[in-house]
C-alpha cells in the first residue's frame, strides 16, 4: 500500500459527478487532474452558459437552481487545488495513459498522452433515440439538445414547440420552455396513464422528486398545455423543416401543428471510455444496455479504474453527486488512505434507495416495448451512414446478422461520425426484435478510439519528416 | 448443474478449417465441382482478417512468384456479382504507386521490367505528366506506377459473401463453431468442434484444409509440420465522407501510408500497427493512429480539416519470407494448407480457394506454387521467434 499516488487521479467528466469526486479527493489533500469535454464545469444537468451570458439560476435550472448553484460553487471553490483541463476529449485509453486533444471541433490540436495510476470515468449521458418517420427533419431535436440549447444559450429550438417522448425530463425541459416564453404545442407522452398510476407507490420512495413531477404536469396543464398519454408518434410532416407532427392514442391519428419536436426516450450511458480501459461489462435490464461491472462503492474490474455517474448506469444527478463521492472514498481507501467508513456506508445506502426510485421511475415511464415491432422499413435509423429500420431487419432475417459487430459490419450502421452512440440502441432493439429475443441477447458494440470524431492536427509526422 | 448438449456429426468430403475469403471461396469452388463440403468457422465467416483488411484489390507490387495466382484472382474478381451475388463495392480504380524521389522511381521502374512478361499493364508516369494527370496528389511525389485494372473493394461485405454462396450451392457452413481437435483416422480425418452455444459436432472428411489465417500454426503443428507464423495487426482509419478528389487506389514505394476513396466519399486509410488485446483481439495503437493521421495528411493535403472517425485493425499471419504457404501438407496425406499472407491475402484469396480446389479434385493445381510450399520452412526452428514485420 502507498501513500503517495506515482500520478495524480485522473478525472473525466465534470457534471455532478466528477466535481464531486474531485471535491472529496481534494478535501483529502490531493490534486485532481479534471478533465472535461465542456467549456465550463456543470455537465449537461447544470450545464453553465458561456462567460459572460447572465440569466439568473432560477431561470436555468427552476427548482433545481439550489443544488445547480452548490455544485457549481464546489468546483469554484476547488479550481485552485485541482489541474482542470476544459473543453478536451480524452478520445482513447491505451496501456494505463489517456490521449486527449483540445475538443475544438474542426480545429483541434495536438493529442497529449497522459498517464493515470487512478482514473475515475464521469463520463455522463446521452439521449437514448428511437427514430420514428420524418426525425431527421430540420427542427427536430432530442430532449436533453433542446434543454443544452436553453441553458447553454439561452435559445429555444423553435417557437411552437412539441415534446415527445417519456420520462421525467419531458414534463421538466416543456415546463422550463414554457417559462422562458417559448409556446409548447404540446406534451406527448409514450408511456400511459396506468404507467404512472402504478408506479406511484415506489415513486412517494421521494417525495420530493414526485411531487416535483406532479407539480409541473399540473402546471403545463393549467397553462392550457395539452398534455396527453399512451401515445405513438406516426410521423413528422413538413418539407425542409417541421411543419406538425402526426401522432396516434387509442387508434385514432391527430395532428399538431408545431415548427420543433424535441423527443426522448429516456438516456443512455457513455461506455466507450470504460471500454477501451478494459472494464468487464454487464447488461443492464432497466438501461436496456451493457454498462460497465461495479461494485456499490464504484471499483470496476480493472484496479485502478473507477466509474460514477450516469456513464455507470442511469440514476440522475442527485445520485451521480454521492456516487463520485463514494468512488472517491474507494480510490482513498485503495491509495492506504484513512476514510470515514460510516460516510461512505451512508452513500452506499442512500444510492441503493435511489437506485429503488429508478426501478419506480423505469415503472412509470417504461419503454416502448412495441417500438421496434413498429418502426416503418423506411426510417432511417443510422443518420451518419443512412442506414434504414428496413436495412436492418433484412441482415437480421436473412441469417446475416445474429449479433451487433455483424450487423454493423453488413450494414454499416454505427460506423459513422456518432460510432453508434446514437443508433446503437435502436439497432439492438431492431436486431433482437427480428431475432425474436431481447437486446441483451444481441451482443455490445465493440469500441474503437477515437471516441468522438477526431480532426488530423491531433496526428503527428514521425521527427525526420517533422524537421 | 448438468447441461444437456446435442452431439451432432457430419460427414463431408472436404472439411475446411476457416471462413475467410481463402476457406470461403474454397468451399464455393469445391461445392460447384460437387464435393460435399463442410466449413467451420469459430468467428462469423469473413469477420476476421479478410473482412477488416484495408480493402485494397492489388496485383502490382507483389512479387513475381504471386503474380499467376494474382492474375487468376483478378479475373475471378471480375465475375464477382455473377459468383457471390453481390458487387462488394469492388472498383477497377487503378492503383497508383507513388515514388517520392527518384531513388524510388527507378525501383518502381526495376519493378516495371521485373514483372512486365505477366501482362499487368503497368504504366510509369513521371514528371510534368504526372503532376497533370494527378493534380490532387500536388508535388506529394515526383511520378508513380500506374496499374489500371487493380482497384479496391469492401472486405466486409466481400469475405463473407464467398462462404455465403458456398452455403447457397450447398455446403454445410457453420460459423461460430470451433474445432477444439483434429487427427488423422484409416482414410481420413477427424475434426471435434463445439459451437458457441455449448454444442458438439463432429466432423469426418477424407481430405481438410487449413484456412485459419494467423491461427492456422497450431493445426500445421499438430501434423508434425511447425511454421515460424507471426501476428501483427495492420493499423487503419477511415474519415467521414469527402468531397471526391481520389479516384485512384494509392500506395508508397518503400512502405508508409496507403489511402483510397469509397463511393460515399470517405477516405480509408492505412499504417503502422496496432497490438494485440489477446490471441483473438487487436487494437489500433495510439502512436500508429497519431503518426498515421500526419502521414496522411502530409500525403492527402484535403484531409487537412477532416476527422477520423473510426480506426481499427486485425490479426493477421505473417511468414518470415511474406509468401503464403499454398498446397499439401508434407507429413499428412489428404491435408493442404493455405495460409500466412502476410497482409496481402485479399485480391489473391479467391484464386487461392480456387487452387485449392485443383488440389483436391485433381492432385495438382494448374497455378505454380512450388515457391509457397510449407517445405521450405523444414528447417527453420520453431521455437525462434520471429519479430512481427513493419511496414506495408
Amino acid at each position: 500500500m502507498t501513500d503517495t499516488p506515482v500520478h495524480p487521479p485522473i478525472i473525466v467528466g465534470a457534471g455532478p459527478a466528477g466535481v464531486r469526486t474531485a471535491e472529496t479527493l481534494v478535501a483529502a489533500g490531493l490534486r485532481p487532474l479534471v478533465i472535461d469535454e465542456a467549456a465550463r464545469w456543470g455537465g449537461q444537468i447544470y450545464r453553465q452558459p458561456p462567460e459572460g451570458f447572465h440569466r439568473p439560476k432560477r431561470a436555468l435550472y427552476g427548482f433545481e437552481a439550489g443544488k445547480a448553484d452548490a455544485l457549481h460553487r464546489a468546483m469554484a471553490g476547488i479550481l485552485p487545488a485541482v489541474d482542470y483541463r476544459p473543453r478536451s476529449l480524452v478520445w482513447n485509453i491505451e496501456s494505463g495513459a489517456l490521449d486527449v486533444t483540445p475538443n475544438d471541433g474542426l480545429k483541434g490540436g495536438r493529442s497529449e498522452t497522459v498517464p493515470f495510476s487512478h482514473l475515475i470515468l464521469a463520463p455522463g449521458a446521452t439521449d437514448r433515440v428511437l427514430p420514428f418517420p420524418g426525425w431527421t427533419t430540420p427542427g427536430v431535436f432530442t430532449l436533453g439538445g433542446s434543454q443544452v440549447a436553453l441553458k447553454f444559450q439561452g435559445c429555444a429550438v423553435g417557437s411552437r414547440v412539441l415534446f415527445l417522448g417519456t420520462g421525467p425530463l419531458l414534463y421538466l425541459v416543456a415546463y422550463q420552455y414554457a417559462k422562458a416564453g417559448a409556446t409548447v404545442a404540446g406534451v406527448l407522452d409514450t408511456s400511459g396513464f396506468a404507467d404512472h398510476a402504478r408506479a406511484v407507490p415506489g415513486m412517494l420512495r421521494d417525495p420530493g422528486t414526485f411531487a416535483k413531477g406532479v407539480y409541473y404536469v399540473g402546471w403545463l396543464r393549467a397553462h392550457g398545455v395539452p398534455v396527453h398519454s399512451g401515445v405513438r408518434p406516426v410521423r413528422v410532416e413538413g418539407d425542409g423543416r417541421v411543419e406538425a407532427l402526426v401522432w396516434r392514442r387509442n387508434g385514432a391519428e391527430q395532428r399538431t401543428v408545431c415548427d420543433a419536436v424535441a423527443f426522448g426516450l429516456g438516456l443512455r450511458p457513455e461506455t466507450q471510455l470504460a471500454d477501451l480501459a478494459g472494464c468487464r461489462f454487464r447488461f443492464d435490464a432497466m438501461d436496456r444496455a451493457w454498462v460497465p461491472e461495479r461494485s456499490a462503492a464504484g471499483r470496476t474490474s480493472v484496479a485502478g479504474v473507477y466509474v460514477a455517474g450516469d456513464g455507470a448506469g442511469i440514476a440522475g444527478a442527485d445520485a451521480a453527486e454521492m456516487a463520485g463521492e463514494r468512488a472517491a472514498l474507494a480510490l482513498l481507501e485503495d491509495l492506504g488512505r484513512p476514510v470515514d467508513s460510516a460516510r461512505a456506508t451512508l452513500l452506499e445506502q442512500k444510492l441503493a434507495a435511489s437506485a429503488r426510485f429508478r426501478r419506480a421511475l423505469t415503472d412509470a415511464f417504461p419503454f416502448p416495448a412495441d417500438w421496434a415491432a413498429s418502426v416503418p422499413d423506411d426510417t432511417p435509423v443510422c443518420r451518419c451512414e443512412e442506414v434504414s429500420a428496413g436495412t436492418l431487419r433484412k441482415a437480421a432475417r436473412d441469417g446475416e446478422a445474429a449479433e451487433i459487430n455483424r450487423l454493423k459490419a453488413l450494414t454499416r450502421v454505427g460506423m459513422g461520425r456518432c460510432q453508434g452512440r446514437m443508433c446503437g440502441a435502436a439497432s439492438a432493439e431492431l436486431l433482437a426484435q427480428a431475432l425474436g429475443t431481447g437486446p441483451d441477447a444481441v451482443g455490445r458494440l465493440r469500441s474503437q478510439p477515437p471516441v468522438k470524431p477526431l480532426p488530423f492536427s491531433a496526428g503527428i509526422l514521425d521527427e525526420e519528416k517533422a524537421s | 448443474m448438468t447441461a444437456r448438449f446435442e452431439m451432432e456429426r457430419l460427414e463431408a468430403d472436404v472439411a475446411i478449417v476457416g471462413g475467410g475469403i481463402v476457406g470461403g471461396s474454397a468451399a464455393l469452388f469445391l461445392t460447384r465441382m460437387g464435393f460435399k463440403v463442410a466449413l467451420l468457422e469459430r468467428d462469423w465467416c469473413g469477420a476476421k482478417a479478410s473482412g477488416v483488411n484495408y480493402g485494397g484489390v492489388r496485383r502490382q507490387g507483389r512479387p513475381p512468384e504471386q503474380l499467376p495466382l494474382s492474375q487468376r484472382s483478378h479475373a475471378i474478381w471480375g465475375r464477382l456479382p455473377e459468383l457471390v451475388g453481390i458487387d462488394g463495392e469492388y472498383v477497377r480504380s487503378g492503383h497508383l504507386k507513388l515514388a517520392r524521389n527518384e531513388a524510388d522511381l527507378a525501383s518502381l521502374v526495376a519493378y516495371n521490367k521485373k514483372v512486365e512478361t505477366f501482362g499487368l499493364g503497368l504504366e510509369i508516369i513521371a514528371g510534368e505528366a504526372f503532376r497533370a494527370r494527378y493534380p490532387a496528389l500536388g508535388d506529394r511525389a515526383v511520378g508513380g506506377s500506374l496499374c489500371p485494372e487493380d482497384g479496391h473493394a469492401n472486405p466486409r461485405l466481400v469475405s463473407p459473401a464467398f462462404a455465403r454462396a458456398a452455403a447457397k450451392a450447398g455446403a454445410v457452413v457453420r460459423e461460430q463453431t470451433a474445432v477444439d481437435h483434429v487427427e488423422r483416422t484409416g482414410n481420413g480425418f477427424l475434426l471435434r468442434c463445439t459451437s458457441v452455444g455449448g454444442d458438439a459436432l463432429e466432423v469426418r472428411s477424407r481430405i481438410l484444409l487449413n484456412c485459419s489465417g494467423a491461427w492456422s500454426g497450431r493445426l500445421a503443428e499438430s501434423f508434425g509440420e511447425p511454421v515460424p507464423l507471426s501476428s501483427a495487426h495492420p493499423c487503419m482509419a477511415v474519415t467521414e465522407p469527402l468531397p471526391r478528389f481520389l479516384d485512384v487506389n494509392i500506395g508508397v514505394e518503400g512502405g508508409g501510408v496507403y489511402g483510397r476513396q469509397v463511393e460515399r466519399g470517405n477516405v480509408v486509410v492505412g499504417g503502422g500497427r496496432g497490438f494485440a488485446l489477446d490471441a483473438d483481439r487487436a487494437r489500433p495503437a495510439r502512436n500508429a493512429v497519431l503518426t498515421l493521421m500526419g502521414e496522411a495528411v502530409d500525403l492527402f493535403p484535403q484531409l487537412r480539416h477532416a476527422h477520423v472517425i473510426r480506426t481499427w485493425t486485425g490479426v493477421e499471419g505473417y511468414t518470415p519470407d511474406r509468401n503464403p504457404i499454398i498446397g499439401p501438407s508434407a507429413t499428412t496425406p489428404g491435408l493442404f494448407h493455405a495460409f500466412g499472407f502476410s497482409g496481402a491475402g485479399f485480391q489473391i484469396g479467391p484464386a487461392v480457394g480456387e487452387a485449392l480446389a485443383e488440389l483436391v479434385r485433381d492432385g495438382h493445381s494448374s497455378a505454380p506454387l512450388d515457391t509457397f510450399s510449407i517445405t521450405r520452412f523444414a528447417k527453420a526452428d520453431p521455437a525462434l521467434s520471429v519479430a512481427a514485420p513493419a511496414g506495408h
